[in-house]
């Protein structure tokens, strides 16, 4: 009795426990995404795909908590702040490897910087280093380091400033910051990309080119008890109606380029819908510019009328509600987002009002820029009728996506361009990543972003005083400072603020995790958070 | 038939080193600057002048042009502007799945091809022919809904092949019939008015009032007349999937050479587009020549002449 008894306990316990053993082998999940993964390079990759995989193949200075804008030391023990905003010095983590097997030093750290710096690497990111002492002459070839960083010890990292950065601590935290070994790049010749080598939560473990990457889980990484699965395979070339398709088979667990918006609101409204689709805010605004140095839009009037003439409902329902009417030129995740500013409210007669006062009222013709890729021609085309209602005719020009950077970094050629698939989604959650490039002096340059062409020096001075407040301390004071500048900057109407667009992330039944590891403010998927269930 | 090689080859090389020069132009010509895509939103105008700079853009065209050049002729197609890869590799890597989803694609188009050309020929104005005239047609001028219906029958609905992918042969059975089908309508097209041509001459009358089987005269006396224009189109067809077929490889998740071009494209990664373009173009010149080898072979008529 006893004996049959026990059988059949340990029976129905074997069978109740199985499909639990058969979950917990099962940790490695597959990722899809369309284009092919361009670089693994920390100082060369900058696009949102390889952006959440270089986070997990390095680790920097300092981090970001998952799901979080929240900053704090990570490879970085502990940091000082000097008084003067000038110094910052380092104590590295102790005992830290790369995944060749060797200790992770101070040395390692200034290499690294250094690497993405020298313009012989060709990286995007040396400009986010320019408050760094000596700067100037690494790119300008005079030197081939930066004085600014000193190594006192194996276990000490020094950066001497030559202006202070409130955002420096930021920088840090960039992908262009990470600390890579310098044998390891010099021993995939000019291909380290496709060589990584780093001390972050995974190591790549097989890169075939053109189908797929095996990451796999680095057993010794320095925060216990992370990452949460044991490795993850890319596969790439996967057309995300295909993707989809095969999520919902169980053969992947996220699809990376989301949902197809003809399929959005299917999935959605399925029984599973709400557990699959991941749909979160992001640090980004679509917007139109408005070229201030090209008639009309050099009239202040003229800029504030085609602001109240757009119907930014319209153009979120053309995005199948992925995203919200945006009235400023942050984002609401933003720090210094202005949740009282009114802005310019969807008004046909005061458009029209704002145009008789300046002159126009019969209406002029203008030439509105996008990218050729759906859905922006049709967001160009909204905009295009909500222009002829006020009678403005704006021809459309959909080109590829390089013809419409390059148009827009040229003088007096691009009246208006519709931002959307090009810009703005910040690279570090700072209210200044919103100013420099697109709405400051410096990018109102030959090849630069600033396709307003707005340069108001009153401005630039104030952004450059909120910039040198790093004490953090005065952190308040700085974001209010932010804020007010971009409420300035609204009031001479340089742009018109069309969407905070979010981003969709769909994700296997067995995928756990809160929304934010899957959209990351920081980095887009958290391969570090996400665990199955 | 040496001198006609030697001179066929000759020429092939001219054509290679014309084709790297319009190419070259063409893709300097665009107003898209590829030191800009590469430095992306965040650099400093210092920042692309200096890219521009590592990567010689920054020189006249035409020195441009023969460091290319040069290269080229060490066998050297340069490095990935986005990658930093030597483009060699790269195409190098997808070569074998460009390989052989070509070789199955031609394969499949040959044989549904010449099957129901020859029969649309022999059966010409019934119904059979009206039919297969129509669904060569439809494959002809509606790819993307072809490539669509076959995936969401045999893949998703009836779950026989992967959806997508690489690696076994039941990957390549869908991708090589939608090729094979969207191709397979050229070919029928073809072979079909070849094979009223032949049939109407008066030799395949003298057969038929020997009293031939009508099997026999199709096969024996007309199909291998009407063959020749399928050869030169395979030699065509060679060099342009060698170039990538863009659709069916998005589709089918194939990691072949036209996936590769496609995002060279969207990024301005000149290297990559001119050795994607090169490849295509060495393949065409190739196929062309291997058709006008065994021509005479199937053909008597054309080594007498």
């Amino acid at each position: 009795m006893l004996k049959s008894w026990l059988l059949g306990t340990t029976t129905a316990a074997a069978i109740l426990l199985a499909p639990l053993a058969a979950m917990a082998e099962g940790k490695d999940i597959v990722v899809t995404y369309k284009d092919d993964i361009v670089t693994l390079d920390p100082a060369i990759g900058y696009d949102w795909v390889n952006w959440s995989m270089i986070k997990s193949l390095y680790s920097r200075l300092m981090d970001y908590e998952p799901g979080t804008a929240k900053l704090g030391p990570s490879l970085a023990e502990s940091f000082e702040v000097a008084p003067d905003g000038l110094t910052y010095t380092f104590k590295l983590r102790k005992g830290v490897k790369f995944s060749s097997g060797r200790d992770v030093v101070a040395s390692d750290v200034k290499y690294s910087i250094e690497r993405a710096v020298d313009p012989k690497t060709q990286g995007p990111g040396a400009g986010f280093f320019g408050a760094i002492n000596g700067y100037e002459d690494l790119t300008g070839g005079k030197a081939t380091g930066l004085s600014g960083i000193e190594t006192p010890d194996a276990g000490t990292v020094v950066f001497k400033l030559s202006r202070p950065d409130a955002t420096f601590l930021h920088v840090l935290a960039i992908n262009f910051a990470s600390v890579v070994p310098k044998e390891a790049v010099e021993a995939a010749s000019g291909d380290f990309g496709k060589h990584p080598v780093g001390s972050g939560t995974f190591t790549l473990k097989d890169w075939v080119i053109g189908q797929k990457l095996v990451f796999e889980k680095n057993p010794n990484y320095y925060v216990k008890g992370t990452p949460k699965i044991d490795g993850f395979t890319v596969e790439v070339g996967q057309e995300p109606l295909v993707a989809l398709l095969r999520l919902q088979k169980g053969e992947v667990d996220i699809a990376g380029d989301g949902i197809p918006p003809a399929k959005f609101l299917e999935i959605k409204n399925s029984k599973d819908g709400a557990q699959m689709i991941v749909d979160g805010e992001q640090l980004h605004t679509g917007y139109v510019t408005l070229n201030t140095k090209v008639k009309p839009f050099d009239n202040l009037k003229v800029r504030q009328a085609v602001n109240h003439a757009i119907n930014k409902e319209r153009i979120v329902r053309i995005l199948n509600g992925r995203a919200t009417p945006a009235k400023e030129v942050l984002p609401p995740l933003m720090p210094g987002y202005d949740k009282d500013y009114a802005g310019y409210a969807y008004d046909v007669a005061k458009a029209k009002s704002l145009l008789a006062e300046a002159g126009v009222g019969s209406g002029f013709e203008t030439v509105l820029y996008a990218t050729n890729t759906d859905p922006q021609p049709r967001i160009a085309q909204a905009i295009q009728q909500d222009l002829a209602a006020i009678g403005i005719k704006a021809e459309i020009r959909a080109l590829a996506q390089g013809n419409v950077i390059a148009a827009g970094g040229t003088e007096g050629e691009a009246p208006m361009i519709w931002s959307g698939g090009m810009a703005w989604i910040a690279d570090f959650p700072d209210p200044s990543n919103f100013y420099g490039p697109i709405l400051g002096c410096a990018g109102a340059v030959q090849g630069g972003w600033n396709w307003s062409w707005y340069c108001n020096a009153e401005l630039d001075k104030r952004a450059t005083a909120a910039d040198s407040m790093s004490d953090p301390a005065k952190s308040a004071e700085r974001v209010e400072t932010w804020k007010k500048i971009f409420t300035d900057a609204m009031a001479d109407a340089p742009w018109i603020p069309v969407t905070n667009e979010r981003r969709v992330v769909a994700k296997s039944l067995r995928m756990g995790g809160e929304d934010n590891v899957y959209i990351d403010p920081t980095r887009v998927i958290n391969y570090d958070a996400i665990f199955v269930k | 038939m040496a001198f006609m090689l030697l001179r066929r080859l000759a020429q092939a090389f001219l054509i290679l080193i014309g084709v790297a020069a319009i190419t070259f132009v063409l893709l300097y010509a665009l107003p898209a600057d590829p030191a800009r895509m590469i430095a992306g939103r965040s650099a400093t105008a210092q920042t692309v002048a200096s890219i521009r700079h590592e990567l010689g853009l920054d020189q006249p065209l035409l020195v441009q042009f023969w460091t290319y050049l040069s290269g080229l002729l060490r066998g050297d197609l340069g490095r990935s502007y986005a990658q930093k890869t030597e483009v060699w590799t790269l195409i190098v890597a997808r070569l074998p799945a460009t390989l052989t989803l070509m070789a199955a694609g031609i394969v499949v188009e040959v044989i549904l091809g010449i099957t129901f050309g020859t029969i649309a020929a022999v059966k010409r104005g019934g119904m059979i022919d009206r039919l297969v005239m129509m669904a060569s047609f439809v494959g002809v001028s509606a790819p993307q809904f072809v490539v669509a219906l076959l995936l969401y029958v045999f893949a998703v609905t009836l779950g026989w092949f992967p959806m997508s992918g690489y690696g076994s042969f039941a990957h390549v059975v869908l991708p090589a019939a939608t090729l094979g089908v969207l191709g397979a309508g050229w070919y029928a097209r073809m072979v079909r008015s070849a094979m009223i041509d032949v049939l109407n001459q008066d030799y395949v009358r003298t057969a038929r009032a020997k009293g031939l089987s009508s099997r026999r005269i199709i096969f024996r006396h007309a199909l291998p007349n009407a063959i020749l224009p399928i050869v030169a189109m395979i030699g065509i067809d060679i060099g342009q999937f060698m170039g990538g077929v863009v659709v069916v490889e998005a589709v089918y998740g194939w990691p072949g050479i036209g996936q590769l071009a496609w995002q060279a494209i969207q990024q301005v990664d000149i290297p990559i587009i001119m050795g994607v373009t090169l490849t295509s173009a060495l393949a065409i010149v190739t196929g062309n020549l291997i058709a006008d080898v065994i021509a005479p072979f199937i053909d008597p008529r054309i080594r007498t002449s």
